[in-house]
């Protein structure tokens, strides 16, 4: 009997499944998603191509002159065509801050996701797929610690690793990178129960199901079992919350920032700007605030849209 | 005669899909005659459930009927709007399905769900309904049902929940009972209390029953007449006897010759080559002909009408008269066997 | 095929599976605070409570029963997925109970599972090629990618399945092919024992009939050994050359397959066989046995059918049976036969319920 499986496969054939896909139709049905991802993008390609895009470089103390500080944004009056925002109390241009600033952001985020995301799941696999009483003290541990707010968490481990920085002063790190990766360390420790939960329960089903079963049977090591056959298979869910957690790395890392323990002020975030103008707020210079604050609330809001979205494509009840 | 209980004219239900449009059953006609019971066989994708959920109005959107008619009792239901389709179900069509777990509501107590169904659907005082439920309980076999009645659906066994199910159903006299594969969950022992259970009680209150199932054996023991589907299509429809003995539909044929049967000692069981076509994929005229072995140019042209055999209906152009093919010949042909072919790779 | 299965050691015995006293419990009591407080009891689940059986080299094994009998349970114990709570699982004379993983590996090559669920006994997100390809890379038993990858294909072939279907994914395939796909997956590692858990039981009629036949065809051509395991008599009687019928833990009846089917002792294997549907349509009429399969946890005192049995007397209340051998190769566990109480004489051929069968009992 003529069989239909005689095409074989080509590299174009996971692109060509994904576009024909129920995922990439709903993607485009809902205008509201296709403008979230094209502003998500919008601000990658900032991040990306910042240095490239910006008028003039807010991080380079020497160009910054105090007499050019607290200029209106151009379109008011006193405005300066050169600074489209206008500009801070250093003197730095609005509009290429809130470039590099975000690329700050978007960066740090990133980085902490990835760090809960690989922590999370890791420790989730190893919950659902052991059990007894490395689960118990998996899950307790995450109950203890989702119990903190998550900044004070933040705020814990930040203090405790630039106190050990202190106490270790030939460690020569300098202040940025360490500000850096203080940064990314605590709002990384902070989040990654949600990623552990969820693995968790899916660990939990695909345990019982028959193919990992029949994988014991051939012989194969459990651990080769957990990351080989159960993990590719409870990642789908794991999108959806690094998504959304990316928008929440974005907000916690400019809380630290404002509350002053995040990134130097001299190479400032989008949540450091929004620190600094606050203080000008009610004494009319509202632009060094509103601004950065403006855009951040945009980026946080778009990639939430998107992770909605995603959420609810990949939901197999829904389609 | 009367006029039959339930008329199935032409029914096409189809699903719209982003790739076009699936016919999950394609121009299919039955009755169902009053006490009848009518089993409607048919293996995964045939269409069978769909037709259940057709009649009972619960097909699940954006499955919908788009074309043909659903008379009960000469008056059509098919198209009638939301709230009147919701009073004819309960009251004169009810509902087995295969889950007993799902099929109740595991937060309300048997006797509550019993009197709620009691009184939407009759104007019983709560005193009335709640004996009705306690004597529906005994009818149906449940030990004790005086105290059973205030237990819970987890209280129950699996077999205890069917049996509490069909006393749901027929708890306000419906003319007939759509049951989807109301044993398939069982176990053997108690698919047997449960059948026998379901056939005498359909006819002390002369309950129609249109009985939705893969399982032959249920329908053996079940059914007055059954109907047997094949990709959304009736393949061939008589009485129960005329049907399992002397199959006259090549489908129906190998269908009973594949399954083994103790007494009948074969190395092998016949199979018919292939699998059913997916909806996407209906072959051109008859949707058997690629897997029958006795197909001619015709079969792959023109898809065949129901055509009056004996006391039932084939769709099999072998039947066709007009070809000048006695039906004794046709019959024969699709007897004899060509032995069982060892297929390479079925589809 | 040249890759025939090797048979292992033919001056062995006949008996490639030989299980003796064979236990697993369950511990499912409610945690220990819960215990405490709600001064609740200690609760065992006796899923397999002492079963014999013996499979000789090239047959068919069929052990049949409802749930809650404990047939998969035996099907893992086998496997070494559970480790037995008593009892010795001989492979070919070799002890394979409670080995640890390690011990096991050789053991495994020769010895595999096939499940009932074709949907869930293949890795959603792994092709073909690579679950048919595990066991072999697993086992070392292919030297290079060339060689996997035509072993993989041939063993596509022998379940009737094209080679290039290696390169798809488990869900675009039917039921019916899935199953084919894990029956090669067994095959890979050339073993002479396979355990089937209800393989078919998820498939449509047409389809079962293929997968039994091949089933068949595979046995005859490789020398291999059946565990089957179902819940559907018919099937069991097409496939099996002995039978075991299980109920609540314990073997009740054992005995080749023609003699079970038609002179049934033990009471239960009657009611079972009494549920078959009438596809002869002789209009038998069927007298079903009322009562329901007790709670494993609590199971009656004594024999554990007693509150089902017609035959039932103080002894069954009191005195678990225990197995008796049969003229005819068979074994039956039950005081009424060992005492001539329960009436020979086939079940089957007789339109209405046998003489000396009580009428049914009302449902408990």
């Amino acid at each position: 009997m003529a069989d239909a499986h005689t095409s074989a496969p080509g590299l174009l054939d996971p692109l060509r499944r994904f576009f024909d896909g129920d995922v990439w139709a709903s993607f485009k049905r809902s205008p509201v998603t296709v403008g979230a991802a094209a502003v998500t993008l919008a601000y990658f390609m900032m991040a990306a191509f910042g240095p490239w895009i910006a008028p003039h470089d807010p991080f380079d103390l020497a160009k910054l002159d105090l007499l050019d500080s607290l200029i209106p944004p151009a379109w008011m009056a006193d405005g300066d065509p050169r600074f489209l925002l206008g500009t801070d109390d250093q003197g730095r241009d609005m509009l290429s801050a809130i470039i590099y600033g975000s690329r700050v952001s978007l960066l740090i985020g990133f980085a902490s996701v990835l760090l809960s995301m690989v922590i999370g799941i890791g420790l989730g696999l190893l919950s659902g797929f052991v059990g007894g009483a490395i689960d118990a003290f998996i899950m307790r541990m995450a109950e203890i610690q989702l119990s903190f707010p998550a900044i004070l968490v933040a705020l814990l481990i930040n203090g405790v690793v630039i106190g050990y920085f202190k106490t270790h002063p030939e460690w020569q790190v300098d202040q940025v990178t360490l500000a850096y990766v203080v940064l990314v360390l605590s709002i990384g420790l902070s989040n990654w129960v949600q990623y552990a939960r969820t693995v968790r329960g899916s660990t939990l089903v695909e345990r019982g199901k028959e193919y990992v079963q029949a994988a014991h049977v051939i012989g194969i090591h459990p651990a080769k079992i957990m990351l080989r056959h159960i993990l590719p298979n409870v990642m789908g869910p794991v999108l959806v919350i690094a998504t959304i957690q990316l928008a929440l790395a974005v907000i916690a890392e400019a809380t630290l920032s404002f509350l002053g323990v995040g990134v130097p002020p001299t190479e400032p975030s989008l949540g450091t700007l929004i620190r600094i103008g606050n203080d000008y707020l009610f004494s009319g210079e509202w632009w060094v605030t509103i601004f950065p604050g403006a855009a951040l609330a945009i980026l946080v809001l778009a990639v939430n849209l998107l992770g909605d979205w995603l959420r609810d494509a990949l939901n197999p009840k829904l389609r | 005669m009367a006029t039959p209980l339930l008329q199935v004219c032409n029914l096409v239900v189809e699903f719209p899909t982003r790739r076009g449009t699936l016919t999950a059953v394609d121009d299919i006609s039955f009755d169902i005659a009053e006490g009848e019971v009518l089993g409607v066989v048919g293996e995964s994708g045939a269409g069978k459930s769909m037709t259940g959920a057709a009649v009972i109005g619960l097909l699940e959107p954006p499955g919908r009927i788009a074309s043909g008619e659903i008379l009960l009792e000469g008056r059509r239901i098919d198209n009638l709007p939301y709230e009147k389709m919701r009073r004819i179900r309960g009251r004169e069509i009810g509902a087995i399905f295969q889950d007993p777990l799902t099929s109740l509501n595991p937060l309300y107590s048997i006797g509550r769900q019993l009197t709620e169904t009691i009184m939407t659907h009759t104007d019983m005082t709560p005193t009335q309904a709640r004996a009705r439920a306690v004597e529906l309980l005994a009818e149906v076999g449940i030990p004790a049902p005086e105290r059973r009645v205030d237990q819970y659906p987890h209280q129950f066994s699996g077999g205890m929940r069917q049996r509490v199910v069909i006393a749901l159903a027929l708890c306000v006299n419906p003319r007939l009972i759509i049951a989807d594969e109301p044993t398939t969950a069982l176990d053997v022992s108690i698919q047997a209390q449960i059948i026998a259970l379901l056939k005498r009680l359909c006819r002390e209150h002369g309950t129609a029953v249109m009985l939705v199932t893969h399982d032959m054996g249920v329908i053996a023991e079940t059914a007055d007449r059954v109907a047997v589907m094949y990709a959304g299509r009736i393949a061939e429809i008589g009485p129960v006897r005329e049907v399992i003995k002397n199959a006259k539909h090549p489908y129906t044929h190998g269908l009973m010759g594949s399954i083994p049967a103790i007494g009948h000692d074969a190395d092998r069981l016949e199979q018919i080559p292939g699998s059913m076509p997916r909806l996407t994929d209906i072959p051109r005229g008859c949707a058997f002909n690629p897997r029958c072995l006795h197909a001619f140019d015709r079969c792959r042209q023109d898809r065949p009408e129901l055509i009056a055999v004996e006391d039932g209906q084939v769709s099999c152009w072998l039947y066709d008269t007009s070809a000048g093919r006695t039906t004794a010949e046709a019959k024969a042909i699709v007897a004899s066997r060509s032995g069982t072919a060892m297929e390479r790779a079925d589809g | 095929m040249a890759e025939a299965a090797k048979i292992h050691d033919p001056a062995a015995s006949g008996t490639v599976l030989k299980v003796a006293g064979l236990k697993r419990y369950f511990d499912v009591s409610a945690p220990w605070l819960n215990r405490v407080l709600e001064r609740q009891p200690r609760q065992i689940l006796k899923a397999v409570d002492g079963i014999d059986l013996e499979i000789a080299r090239g047959e068919t094994f069929g052990l049949v029963g409802e749930s809650g009998c404990g047939k998969s349970t035996v099907a893992r114990l086998i496997v070494g997925l559970h480790g037995p709570t008593a009892g010795s699982i001989e492979l070919e004379g070799r002890n394979i109970a409670g080995l640890s993983r390690k011990q096991m590996g050789p053991v495994r090559r020769r010895l595999q599972m096939i499940f009932q669920d074709p949907y869930a006994s293949l890795n959603p997100r792994w092709r073909v090629r690579d679950i048919v390809a595990e066991p072999i890379r697993a086992f070392g038993l292919a030297a290079d990618k060339a060689a996997v990858d035509r072993r993989v294909g041939e063993l596509l072939e022998q379940v009737r399945l094209n080679p290039r279907d290696g390169e798809k994914f488990p869900h675009e395939f039917s039921g019916g092919q899935r199953q084919r796909i894990s029956i090669a997956r067994a095959l890979a590692s050339n073993p002479e024992f396979l355990v089937c858990d209800e393989p078919t039981s998820a498939l449509d009629v047409s389809v079962q009939a293929q997968i039994l036949n091949l089933m068949r065809d595979l046995q005859r051509d490789l020398g291999l050994t059946y565990l089957f395991i179902s819940h559907n008599l018919a099937v069991v009687y097409h496939i099996s050359n002995r039978v075991g019928v299980m109920y609540l833990g314990k073997m009740v009846e054992q005995a080749p397959a023609k003699t079970l089917f038609t002179t049934p002792r033990h009471p239960y294997t009657r009611l079972l066989l009494d549920t078959i549907p009438d596809l002869d349509m002789t209009g038998r009429e069927r007298t079903p046995v009322g009562g329901e399969v007790p709670n494993p946890i609590t199971p009656p005192p004594g024999c554990s059918f007693h509150p089902r049995c017609p035959f039932a007397t103080e002894r069954c209340r009191a005195e678990m049976p225990q197995p008796l051998a049969m003229p005819g190769g068979a074994t039956v566990a039950c005081h009424g036969v060992e005492e001539g109480r329960v009436p020979d004489g086939p079940v089957l051929a007789a339109p209405a319920a046998p003489k000396g069968v009580t009428s049914v009992h009302a449902p408990e």
